[in-house]
């Protein structure tokens, strides 16, 4: 049975957008954490079996998701800062649109250099002389 | 939770109405406050874990068994797994436990939503921590 949906105290802008990127990046860095305990489970299994999934790892399109899985966990972690912020310090609700400028520019400061060192050797590997 | 129509949006109530005083349990409260302070060390604890194993020294491309082995030849770093690994689990689960509540409409699909939740992240905890406690260097 359709309902209509229950009214929100979000309207939009900043507010409401950095809170609909932490539950995505959230659900996301969770499902993988999931993966993340099942894939380090196969050092009880055999060191050749180990390292052989790892190896899935290094290869180009999982190197990129990685870039992205480092992308949502800095976020989740620089937003999470962010809400504390907005939460236990008497300014922060005044304060709350510049501090997510605030985290965007550290995060985008981190991700610059970040990218490049993880994703190097793909690059290396896929365009570099040989 | 006070009593809503099934399929129905629940009605948020007044600070201090008397539906509200019925059943006093501090547990969101608990929840969110959890969610703060793990929140901040899973800070310091994931990000820490990204940039040794994804970003210095070569990355994603050096680690294999060997690489793992070293590190847990060191209880720091295995007190350093184990409480990332409860942590990100407790704090993950308490999170979409919040989502599946705000979601899932119909009581069936929550209970069951949150059933499979709490069954894969006790599966997942158990798992982690065995494996952390009974890693074995010699293995095969």
């Amino acid at each position: 049975m359709p309902t209509a949906p229950a009214g929100t105290l979000y309207r939009g802008r900043e507010g409401m957008w950095s809170w609909v990127a932490h539950r995505i990046t959230g659900v996301l860095v969770f499902f993988f954490l999931f993966v993340h305990v099942l894939d380090t489970a196969l050092v009880r299994v055999s060191p050749s079996l180990y390292d052989a999934v790892i190896a899935t790892y290094k290869t180009p399109i999982v190197n990129l998701l990685e870039v992205g899985l480092v992308a949502a966990v800095l976020y989740h972690a620089l937003n999470g800062l962010r809400v504390i912020a907005v939460d236990f310090w008497s300014q922060g609700p005044r304060f709350q649109r510049q501090m997510l400028w605030a985290i965007m520019a550290v995060w985008l400061l981190v991700m610059i250099p970040g990218t490049y060192f993880m994703l190097q050797h793909t690059v290396a590997d896929l365009f570099g002389a040989q | 939770m006070s009593a809503t129509i099934p399929g129905s949006s629940p009605a948020l109530q007044p600070p201090r109405s008397p539906q509200r005083n019925q059943q006093r349990s501090n547990y969101e409260l608990y929840s969110w406050l959890f969610m703060r302070i793990s929140g901040l060390v899973l800070v310091f604890l994931v990000l820490g874990h990204l940039l040794i194993m994804n970003i210095l020294d070569g990355g994603v491309q050096r680690i294999n068994f060997a690489f793992v082995a070293g590190r847990w030849s060191s209880p720091f770093w295995q007190v350093w797994d184990l409480l990332q690994l409860w942590l990100a689990m407790l704090h993950g689960t308490n999170g979409l436990r919040v989502i599946i509540n705000d979601y899932a409409e119909r009581d069936a699909t929550r209970f069951w939503l949150k059933m499979l939740l709490y069954t894969a992240a006790v599966f997942t905890v158990l798992l982690g921590t065995l494996v952390i406690f009974t890693f074995d260097p010699n293995i095969g």
